[in-house]
């Protein structure tokens, strides 16, 4: 964690969670005006006051051939977080701006009905007079009985902060893709299972009626047909005809390209393969006229063929199938967790998340020291190439699907370069004013035009560009085909510089408040070569600015300098020898760029209420300012000195405390956590709050609650949070366990992990330890007992005292060596204004970041450790790091080996063979400890 | 009353600021022996021999073959010069048997089972290349492992050779001291002999410890506390010293007390040389006798809480001993400055470990003025890290020291600096070898 919002606002009083820290109130005249709205419950922060509903929530609407728009169910799935929101309403707005190409029946001349595939399309749609902002997510689900057998839905993500959504669309479009990916996959399989019973149906009543015809054929000699017999011979006809029909539209589904086995974690379910059975009724000859229209079975509940009439029904007197009965229901409840997640996921302020979203960012960076002190969870996350899984699977299958394409039809090729041609001709940007009816026709006529051309096989594929009243399309569709390398590398989808596209975004938007933007449709990701997998851009994670390479240093030694005065030190003529030496072993000096001017900070807007409304842009310019904040953290003596300036704790500034309260609590909800876990998805690309965040989340506030109240209650907190940075083993004694715990917890967060794999942290132990114990643990909480056996343990203790430091819970004692630098001082200020939690743990993070940046910096500079010549002595070389530690880094006294034994764990773990574990080597000094009391 | 002298937690000549804990052992770890620049060997009651890198600390071979403790150790490397050197190990376990092992490939080589009794030593001559075995007798062995010849059946006993003589000492009886001479025949029959040379019999309790000075003199010190120097080459006693226990230095302890404690408190448990001086583990404390002089000059009484187990002499002026006490303590034998008011205060100057009270101290010390040992053991540091006896330890110079223990570890104690020092240099080297420099 890099940053440690603090912010609280001037609302609520009673929420403060820390019961010892109570001031007495201040006299009306000196209190601070409090928010004007206060009174209203509303958040001075919320950016629309207006909207209607408290907090972010999914949609899903359908276009109703019936009834048109309609809202068919909310995640959450409460009425309260709509509130009076109308979502019918809105429903008619998101399903309003879906212009997908959906031809569905006969493309003309072509003899049966053609089942298009359509690409998910990808709008953000503001209204401003709703107060509501979406991400809308268009998708179409086949229903033998709709019109044209498709059925238009789509899942909104509906918020009232509408930064939220341009800042997250990638994410939301990544997240939401998989989401409709699953969906849509259920929802073949239903489809494909439902054509064969209305196979098998149609079937028999073709027997039924053959027989009916032979038997009347018999009974009637006369030479001439009854019309009674016409009539039957047609309706047999007419049976075939749609037997024929339905055996096209079933090969037609099958041949959408299933995901693989390999990947059925997520799809476990391998595609019944009755195609021999369905086909054994299709050896017919062809006949043409119209299509017949059944639609009598909404359900049919067991494979029992049943005759069929030939006349169907009118069209609405028939109830249309429910979402649920579209899909199969594994994919569907399946399709609701992953909808839940990313719920859970964006829910809280866009702070947060980019906040969150830097960190990790940031964190992947650090490989090398982020094992210091980053939780395991941000550690266990899968290698790079593994969080592009989700795309990766979308692409892998359309491979696959595109080999099925190629070995059946080889002129696919060939047809999809033209394609991507006549897409390419689509302009990218459809100005405002433009009466815009022509363009999509264009590309639609240009689309059905190769439609024609192209098998069904092909027919994957379905650019939707579109657009309506005030449509802003900032990124059409890119189609990468299957040409050469190069041409679709050049042609990758969506604008792999995210910093380009927002800054775009965030200009336009100023201008047309009241506007649809559409970002981008969806990209046919289906068709990017495998070699460019890793590069595709929509998990914005992994993006930012691979391309350059800095290499993990960040730091010339001139910005890591703390103190003003040191750095005029520095400027001193002798000094600067050192400097020039310093940089030039740093590694990564050749990257100078950070040094540029941060122009994107300089503007930032406020609004009239002179609150910043910029939430943090992503990567580049956060990094900027974090850099910055690190440069002139040391300046400020209080804690809030190097704060991100907009580094608010989101649940601040959600729309209201209950809310966010509440969704805490939903968070850590075990049933939630179990079935999002227990669900098949969970190989899904981490997202800011994967499943285990919420008991890491819970962890992080207890223990940063404990920890607050530790270094408020006892005066000697800063030796003993001394001898935990500095390796020495912390033994926390006391006779009840709950205490002792207590400590160990609050204690923990100042432990330097020695691997990836170990916390060194035991929470209770009754037996005496051993020197082997404080090699492997560097935080013991000790039984204190009475028995002879307790006095073993004292007297192991006593004998062990020159590697461990005692706390004593019990008299309140602390045994240990004196610390006198301030870096800890820093970190653990008893006079912090800080009161949660979880702030605590943020800040004490991001103290101990800048501190792993200046191990990593001290252990990776070759002369500090090594002669620069054969000739120069070890004294000369301990000298200048003695310097360097001491000028450059700015550390004082006893910092100096908490630096040395971060460089120490850095170097063991760099240098340890990945296939063993490393022997864990237990590091100590002659020191004498002191004895101190409250 | 508590004379052990500590030294506090401020130790800085201890150069000793890193520890590897070597877990592997199941059972007391009674014996180290070195390999080679790198490596050693650890053996215990558990019968397994472990092979590790001194280094690293990484475990290199587990040696199964004993089913009983071993009770004798020791490396047998080829001197042959044409080849590459071959480091074996002997192995005598209390199962009878006697093992070689390869260090290299940490195969058993060879298994001799033919022993009437325990093998409680053994001893290679480098220079014959042959070895000895001695239990209830002493046989000589070839690298072959054929028995080349052996003593008719005496009482228990330990084997020692003298340097690269053939000579060995072999101890019968109480307080006897047998010398056998191991003679070669250079005729075809290549027959060996060994003959019984003289038995000394000054000594007046068991032989603990004997050590060899030079090719000319060795030296024995007995559990009475009876130190004797000998002529290697007329077998004649060249000095003794045996008033450890004198209790004219002790003046404040009562007799009977001493009498009781004799017995453990005077054993010469260890010995060790250099080329001037023999340093004795006696009892619980720690003599350095010089050969010039004939005389201790410098001496900690009580260097330990309990028995000394085995003391070992550094090139430079350290010396580091190991107790039963569970601590490893470093001394460093230096000069003293002849201040008499030096001799006054007790416990500070590490003069007498033991603490008396002043006056008395005072007394003693015009007493004893001329008596008074112009060296002294300075404590430098101490080691702490086992919970039980420390057995014995391994010097292995820059790269740290080893010691065992009956709490089934072996510890290896490292100068943090070099270490870290190493580390980095393995950082960048690594750091080039991916190159990320």
């Amino acid at each position: 964690m890099i940053s440690a919002p603090d912010v609280v606002a001037f609302t609520r009083e009673e929420e403060l969670e820390d019961e010892l820290y109570s001031e007495p109130p201040l006299p009306e005249e000196y209190s601070v005006p409090l928010f004007p709205f206060a009174s209203h419950g509303v958040n001075p922060w919320a950016k629309v006051a207006s909207s209607k509903f408290t907090r972010d929530f999914i949609l899903i609407s359908e276009f109703s051939e019936q009834v048109g728009p309609q809202p068919l169910l909310t995640i959450p799935d409460d009425t309260k977080v709509s509130g009076t929101f109308d979502l019918n309403y809105f429903s008619l707005r998101i399903m309003s701006v879906d212009y997908q190409a959906s031809f569905v029946g006969h493309p003309p001349g072509s003899a049966y009905p053609k089942l298009n595939f359509v690409e998910d399309s990808k709008v953000v749609l503001g209204d401003s007079k709703e107060g509501a902002f979406a991400y809308v997510h268009h998708l179409t689900l086949y229903d033998l009985e709709a019109r044209g057998f498709v059925r238009p839905f789509c899942m909104a993500y509906i918020s009232a902060d509408e930064h939220k959504i341009m800042q997250q669309f990638q994410e939301l479009s990544t997240e939401f893709s998989k989401a409709s990916e699953c969906l849509k996959t259920g929802n073949r399989k239903a489809f494909a299972s439902e054509l064969e019973k209305k196979l098998k149906d149609l079937d028999y009543t073709r027997t039924v009626l053959h027989n009916e015809t032979e038997i009347q054929k018999k009974a009637n000699d006369k030479g001439y047909y009854t019309t009674q017999a016409i009539e039957k011979a047609n309706e047999l006809a007419s049976v075939e005809k749609s037997i024929i029909e339905h055996q096209d539209l079933l090969k037609q589904i099958r041949s959408y390209p299933y995901r693989k086995l390999k990947e059925s974690d997520f799809h476990p379910y391998e595609p019944e393969c009755l195609l021999d059975q369905a086909n054994a009724g299709c050896d017919q000859d062809l006949t043409t006229s119209e299509p017949g229209e059944t639609h009598l079975y909404a359900h049919v509940p067991s494979y029992t063929p049943k005759l069929i009439k030939a006349k169907s029904a009118k069209c609405f007197d028939k109830k249309l199938k429910t979402l649920e009965e579209l899909c199969d229901i594994y994919f569907f409840t399946q399709t609701l967790d992953q909808l839940h997640q990313i719920e859970r996921t964006f829910r809280g302020d866009v702070c947060y998340l980019l906040t969150d979203q830097i960190s990790r960012a940031l964190l992947k960076r650090q490989n090398i020291t982020n094992f210091l002190f980053e939780e395991e969870s941000f550690l266990d996350e899968k290698p790079p190439e593994k969080q592009y899984r989700g795309c990766q699977g979308l692409g892998q299958d359309v491979i696959d699907g595109k080999c099925l394409e190629e070995s059946q039809a080889p002129k696919v090729v060939i047809s999809l370069g033209s394609y991507k041609s006549s897409v390419e001709c689509v302009p990218i940007k459809m100005e405002q004013e433009i009466e815009d009816s022509q363009e999509p026709k264009m590309t639609e006529s240009i689309t059905f035009e190769h439609q024609e051309n192209l098998d069904y096989l092909d027919a994957d594929i379905k650019g939707s560009i579109s657009s309506g009243e005030s449509i802003e399309v900032l990124g059409t569709e890119k189609s990468a085909s299957g040409l050469t390398k190069s041409e679709s590398q050049a042609s990758l989808p969506v604008s792999p510089s995210p910093q380009t596209g927002r800054s775009k975004v965030g200009s336009r938007r100023t201008v047309s408040e009241d506007s649809i933007e559409v970002l981008s449709t969806c990209p046919s990701e289906s068709l990017i070569p495998e070699d460019f997998k890793a590069s595709y851009p929509s998990a914005i994670n992994e993006e930012p600015y691979v391309d350059d390479e800095e290499g993990g240093l960040r730091f010339t030694p001139k910005l890591n300098l703390d103190d003003p005065d040191e750095q005029e030190d520095v400027a001193k003529p002798e000094n600067l020898v050192q400097v020039d030496i310093d940089s030039a072993c740093c590694i990564g000096k050749e990257s100078p760029n950070f040094l540029e001017p941060l122009t994107d900070l300089g503007q930032k807007p406020c609004d009239e209420d002179g609150v910043v409304r910029i939430p943090p842009q992503p990567y580049r310019q956060a990094e900027q300012s974090l850099r910055r904040s690190f440069g002139g953290f040391p300046s400020h003596d209080g804690i809030s000195g190097g704060l991100l300036p907009y580094d608010l704790d989101s649940r601040y500034l959600t729309g209201s405390r209950e809310v966010s309260k509440n969704s805490l609590d939903e968070c850590s909800d075990s049933t939630s956590y179990i079935s999002s876990a227990a669900s098949t998805c969970s190989d899904r690309t981490p997202s800011p709050a994967h499943p285990a965040c919420s008991a890491s989340e819970r962890h992080k506030k207890k223990a940063g609650q404990n920890a607050l109240r530790f270094i408020r209650q006892y005066p000697f907190a800063h030796p003993a949070i001394y001898s935990l940075l500095s390796g020495r083993t912390l033994i926390v004694l006391g006779e009840e366990e709950a205490i002792v715990k207590k400590l160990v917890t609050a204690l923990s967060i100042f432990v330097p992990n020695c691997g990836v794999y170990t916390k060194p942290v035991k929470h209770w132990v009754t037996s005496p330890l051993h020197v082997v114990d404080f090699q492997k643990w560097k935080l013991i909480g000790l039984q204190r007992m009475a028995s002879p056996a307790g006095v073993n343990v004292l007297h192991a203790l006593s004998r062990y005292s020159r590697y461990v430091s005692i706390l004593d819970a019990d008299s309140k004692t602390l045994r240990c060596p004196l610390y006198k630098g301030t870096l800890v001082s820093r970190l653990a200020d008893h006079r912090t204004q800080i009161k949660r939690g979880s702030t605590y743990y943020m800040h004490v993070q991001s103290i101990l970041t800048q501190l792993c940046s200046k191990a990593f910096l001290f252990t990776f500079c070759h002369h500090l450790h090594l002669p620069i010549s054969e000739r120069e002595t070890e004294e000369s070389v301990v000298n200048r790091r003695m310097n360097f530690l001491k000028l450059q880094l700015g550390l004082a006294n006893e910092d100096i080996k908490i630096v040395q034994y971060l460089a120490e764990l850095l170097k063991l773990q760099y240098i340890q063979e990945p296939g063993q574990g490393g022997n864990p080597v237990l590091r100590f000094d002659y020191v004498p400890s002191f004895l101190y009391k409250i | 009353k508590s004379s052990v002298q500590t030294i506090g937690e401020e130790q800085i000549r201890n150069p000793y600021t890193e520890l590897l804990v070597l877990n592997g052992h199941q059972d007391i770890v009674r014996f180290l022996v070195q390999i080679d620049d790198c490596r050693f060997a650890s053996a215990g009651d558990d019968g397994i021999i472990f092979i590790w890198n001194a280094q690293t600390g990484e475990k290199l071979f587990e040696l199964h073959g004993h089913t009983h403790k071993i009770t004798a150790i020791t490396p047998f490397s080829s001197s042959d010069a044409s080849e590459e050197k071959i480091h074996l190990i002997l192995t005598a376990s209390a199962d009878r048997t006697v093992i070689v092992w390869d260090c290299t490939s940490g195969r058993q080589v060879q298994k001799v089972s033919c022993f009437h009794s325990t093998v409680k030593c053994l001893t290679v001559l480098q220079r014959l290349d042959v070895w000895l075995s001695g239990g209830s007798d002493l046989c000589v062995w070839n690298r072959k492992l054929d028995l080349l010849c052996k003593t008719s059946h005496l009482t228990d006993a330990d084997c020692y050779s003298l340097g690269n003589f053939p000579l060995t000492v072999w101890q019968h009886r109480l307080g006897e001291l047998v010398i056998f001479r191991l003679i070669v025949s250079n005729d075809e029959s290549e027959s060996w002999n060994l003959l019984e040379v003289k038995r000394l019999v000054d000594h007046q309790d068991n032989i603990l410890s004997l050590v060899s000075v030079n090719d000319f003199t060795f030296v024995t010190g007995s559990h009475v506390g009876e130190l004797i120097v000998w002529d290697a080459l007329d077998w004649t006693k060249q000095a003794s010293e045996c008033n450890f226990w004198d209790s004219s230095v002790h003046p404040d302890v009562q007799p009977e007390i001493k009498l009781s404690q004799s017995s453990n408190e005077t054993s010469v448990q260890h010995l060790t040389s250099d080329e001037e001086c023999v340093f004795a583990a006696v009892g619980k404390g720690i003599y350095v006798y010089n050969l010039q002089m004939k005389r201790v000059i410098a001496c900690q009484r009580t260097a330990h809480d309990s028995s000394v187990l085995h003391i070992e002499k550094l090139p430079n002026t350290q010396l580091i001993s190991c107790s039963e006490d569970g601590s490893v303590r470093i001394w460093e034998l230096r000069e003293k400055q002849q201040l008499p008011a030096e001799l006054a205060p007790t416990g500070f100057f590490n003069m007498w470990g033991f603490g008396r009270a002043n006056k008395q101290a005072n007394q003693a010390a015009k007493k004893m003025q001329e008596n008074t040992p112009m060296y002294i053991l300075d404590l430098v540091g101490d080691l702490i890290g086992h919970s039980s006896a420390v057995q014995m330890f391994l010097y292995f110079g820059e790269l740290g020291l080893a010691t065992c223990s009956a709490d089934h570890l072996v510890i290896l104690w490292k100068d943090g600096e070099r270490e870290s020092r190493l580390r980095s240099l393995t950082l960048f080297q690594k750091l080039a070898q991916n190159g990320d420099l």
